[in-house]
């Protein structure tokens, strides 16, 4: 357990992502089977421990440190494993340290009523960062700025294996994961993979630049739409039925109606949609179904999921993503014809003449659904990540819109002296006069020198501060583009835009000419 | 037939500007200026400019001249740690609270009753500074600055070891460690001084007058280098102190690949460090953690305990368990200190 405090403990504060890929890979060198493959469980998310809960952790405070002084301290601190771990006695001398396996293999047998008795025995045999590291452990969510793709990535640097032979197996594996520890080492065979409804790694395609428009032959590319929901995998074997969102997460709970309409063998690369009679309806309908936890038959009825098929990974005992794209189409369109499952259609390619047709189409598709072209070399096979030149993704020009700077917040990390995450408003006119209203928020889209000017006009117009965040008058228009803008009830202005990122910095623009809300509505597709 | 001792609440009170000792005609570490002002020790928020006469350790005295210049009071009468003086009625005395240079407990007796304020301390080792002397008293007046269960400081030098491993591990990264200007940044030194450390350290311009009154008085730093102007080849490995203000601003931006460092308690609490964007946090503190609080009302064994500042409620509680009888005078311009 105490080698894995401390992992978590240098996680927590190291902001560089070279050295958390450095600290998990020391981990996995110097810890044994099978700690590491929990530590590893626990990094990715893989981890959950239903007995104990929150709830318990508190009670157990509670009655040893008395609800004043816990109530106390929890108020000040705001983590409630963090509070745990810093009132409780001791530093550890009372007994033996647990094993980081122990506690995971004897809370995994425990039964609900065993669980306190359990906890207070290892709290008592910890110093504060080890009980820090159990209570994050048992109550899910490390939050030390670990994705599944970085611990993955520190295991493929550490062992020479490349991360895209780790992904490819890695669904079909369990915790604590020692069969993927002794192939890493070469002491044992690459696990196997094929027996059931395992998530394959997905190919992702590259953002077309503008200087690459007509840079190189188009003619050996196939066009089609690129729609506007989410990317899926559908993989189906004999009754396991599985949907994986492109990082491999479950979602197959939230779509009941695909998963009953995957009655084939067979592995398929698709986006996700709300059709109804055939037309796509705009992202947000596809967001309420994902956000339910329980699918209701009114949510079944009035959004209907459905899922536009782009590629064929595995058909039956084939695996055919080594295949051109060509031959993968013709496989998946013989398939198609062939199996007919409900709820499905076929994404269709473009037809297209050279660069200007394209350009043409790509200007033309106003529709909401679409949010640009997809491009796939016509001999390409079917890689893991995101190879650069087999596929592109050229978007359809972004909308913008004239903001106001309104607060500054400092940035994390390397931009941690920099007030570099900015919210920004439209004016909205009533009886009262000209306000603004926050409209969104964005840290990217600027030059390092660019930062460092939006820095110094921060400070230098800094009106009032709440901790890391400068409020500031407004007198800075930032041209803002962001993908679409679609109604929301989480933010204060009811809209809420989709990638948005600092376009332009008008120095020059009079923050009186910046845009009006209303501009911003008369953009929602609904 | 003998005469019951005064209560102390009928001679010691709160007023606007803090503690008032009547039958003495003088303020305790009062927040404005006034007529006589007993100090306890140099940090801002007890040692206020302007006061028409200031009784104090020749230190802290030291201090108050080096910060506020002509305006660090008309009259100023030093007073040795151990030594007696009566002010109007009452006897007056300071003790070590091994807080910083020249930091005091006040020790008053009027006629058979005492009253301790003991301003700031802790009870950790500080090479820096005479330890803290324990004081049996009627009430004890404490401050409560890390007065909850889940401030524990551990020992420094693991802390400072933390440091000397960062500097093997990112030999071509300057360390900066945030200290506050009095009393952290020079125990800082003198806590790596004591744990081998013997390099040239590099220093903020705002912390170069304090630390060498501290040498003045007779405590070592070794070499100590301005930061300013120094090339950054040599800034390279080395160990760089600055206000806990400059360390997340503009002038760390000229270190190379600056390791942010912060000593003070409150990095005991990761939320609290993350939002100052330290990567490396220190927790040395020169207030006394919880345990020490409690451990330092057990040992004056005052039946009753005056909490000044910080987070009185649950000391006040934690006062209450032990049998005493406790409250909290909610002194007025004791803000937070974030650095300390
Ligand atoms: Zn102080
Ligand atoms: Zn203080």
């Amino acid at each position: 357990m105490q080698a894995f405090a401390r992992l978590m403990e240098r996680l927590v504060f190291t902001p560089s992502r070279n050295g958390k890929l450095r600290l998990i890979a020391d981990y996995a060198a110097h810890t044994p089977d099978p700690d590491r493959g929990w530590a590893l469980a626990a990094l990715t998310d893989g981890l959950a421990f239903p007995t104990a809960k929150a709830g318990m952790i508190r009670g157990l405070a509670q009655e040893r440190l008395g609800p004043e002084l816990f109530a106390l301290s929890y108020d000040f601190v705001g983590d409630l494993a963090e509070t745990v771990s810093l009132m409780w006695p001791g530093d550890g001398a009372e007994g033996p340290a647990p094993a980081l396996s122990e506690v995971v293999e004897q809370l995994q047998a425990a039964g609900r009523s065993e669980v306190p008795g359990l906890l207070a025995r290892w709290l008592d045999g910890l110093d504060a960062g080890g009980r820090f590291a159990l209570l994050k452990l048992i109550t899910g969510g490390l939050r030390v700025g670990v994705s599944a793709r970085l611990a993955k990535t520190a295991l493929a640097d550490w062992s020479g294996t490349p991360v895209a032979e780790i992904e490819e197996v890695w669904h079909g594996l369990r915790p604590p994961y020692a069969d993927l520890f002794a192939w890493l080492e070469g002491r044992g065979p690459r696990p196997d993979i094929e027996a059931g409804a395992v998530f394959r790694p997905v190919m992702l395609a590259h953002p077309l630049e503008d200087d690459e428009i007509g840079s190189f032959d188009i003619s050996a590319y196939a066009a089609e739409w690129k729609w506007d929901g989410i990317r899926v995998q559908l993989t189906a074997r004999g009754s396991d039925r599985r949907i994986y969102s492109r990082t491999g997460d479950e979602v197959t709970q939230a779509f009941p109606e695909i998963a009953e309409a995957m009655a084939f063998d067979a592995v398929l690369d698709g986006e996700l949609l709300v059709v109804r009679d055939g037309v796509v309806a705009p992202f947000n309908h596809l967001q309420q179904r994902l956000n339910r936890k329980r699918v209701t038959a009114k949510m079944l009825a009035d959004h209907p999921a459905w899922v536009r098929l782009y590629d064929l990974l595995i058909d039956g005992g084939d695996d055919v993503r080594a295949l051109p794209f060509d031959a993968r189409r013709a496989r998946l369109e013989a398939w198609f014809d062939r199996v007919r499952p409900a709820n499905m259609d076929l994404s269709p390619l473009v037809a297209f003449s050279g660069w200007d047709g394209l350009a043409d189409l790509r200007g033309g598709s106003r529709e909401a659904a679409i949010e640009g072209l997809m491009l796939k070399r016509r001999d390409s096979a079917y890689v893991a990540g995101r190879p650069k030149g087999p596929w592109y993704k050229w978007k359809r020009g972004p909308l913008t819109l004239d903001t106001v700077l309104m607060y500054a917040q400092r940035g994390h990390g390397k931009r941690s002296s920099y007030y570099s995450d900015y919210t920004f408003g439209a004016w909205r006119h009533d009886l009262d006069g000209a306000a603004l209203v926050p409209v969104g928020k964005a840290y990217f889209g600027f030059t390092d020198e660019e930062l460092q000017q939006l820095d110094r006009w921060v400070r230098n117009h800094t009106t009032n501060r709440f901790g890391p965040v400068r409020e500031v008058t407004p007198g800075l228009v930032l041209e803002v583009a962001f993908d679409s803008v679609h109604r929301s009830t989480r933010h204060k202005s009811g809209l809420a835009m989709r990638f948005p990122r600092i376009h332009r910095i008008r120095w020059d623009k009079p923050v009186a000419e910046a845009d009006r809300v209303e501009t911003l509505e008369a953009m929602i597709v609904e | 037939m003998p005469v019951a001792a005064p209560k102390p609440s009928s001679w010691i009170r709160v007023e606007p500007a803090g503690i008032f000792v009547e039958p003495g005609g003088f303020h305790v570490d009062p927040g404005r200026a006034v007529g006589w002002a007993v100090v306890t020790h140099g940090h801002g928020d007890h040692a206020r400019p302007g006061h028409d006469a200031v009784l104090a350790t020749p230190e802290t005295l030291a201090i108050m001249r080096a910060r506020y210049r002509g305006d660090a009071g008309r009259r100023q009468q030093p007073l040795a740690y151990g030594e007696t003086v009566r002010i109007g009625e009452v006897d007056v005395r300071l003790m070590p609270a091994g807080h910083v240079l020249g930091s005091a407990q006040v020790v008053m007796d009027y006629r058979g009753s005492r009253v301790v304020v003991s301003g700031d301390y802790k009870r950790r080792p500080d090479p820096t500074c005479r330890p803290f002397e324990p004081v049996p008293c009627d009430v004890f007046v404490t401050e409560a600055t890390f007065g909850l269960p889940v401030f524990r400081h551990p020992p420094a030098a693991g802390e400072v070891a933390k440091v000397l491993e960062s500097l093997t591990l990112f030999p071509e990264r300057a360390h900066v460690i945030g200290a506050y200007a009095l009393g952290k940044a020079q125990r800082m030194i003198a806590e790596l001084r004591a744990a081998g450390y013997a390099e040239p350290i590099f220093l903020h311009g705002g912390l170069v007058n304090l630390c060498d009154l501290y040498q003045r008085h007779g405590v070592d730093l070794g070499p100590l280098v301005p930061a300013t102007g120094a090339a950054k080849a040599d800034l390279q490995g080395a160990v760089v102190l600055a206000p806990p203000s400059a360390i997340a601003d503009r002038w760390s931006r000229r270190l190379p690949d600056p390791v942010v460092a912060m000593a003070s308690g409150w990095m005991r609490v990761r939320q609290r460090a993350r939002q100052r964007g330290v990567e490396l946090p220190l927790i040395i503190s020169d207030h006394a953690d919880w345990d020490e609080l409690l451990a330092t009302m057990a040992d004056v064994d005052a039946p009753e305990v005056w909490v000044t500042h910080g987070r009185e409620e649950a000391l006040v509680i934690a006062a209450a368990s032990q049998g005493r009888r406790a409250r909290a005078l909610n002194l007025v311009g004791r803000e937070e200190d974030d650095a300390e």
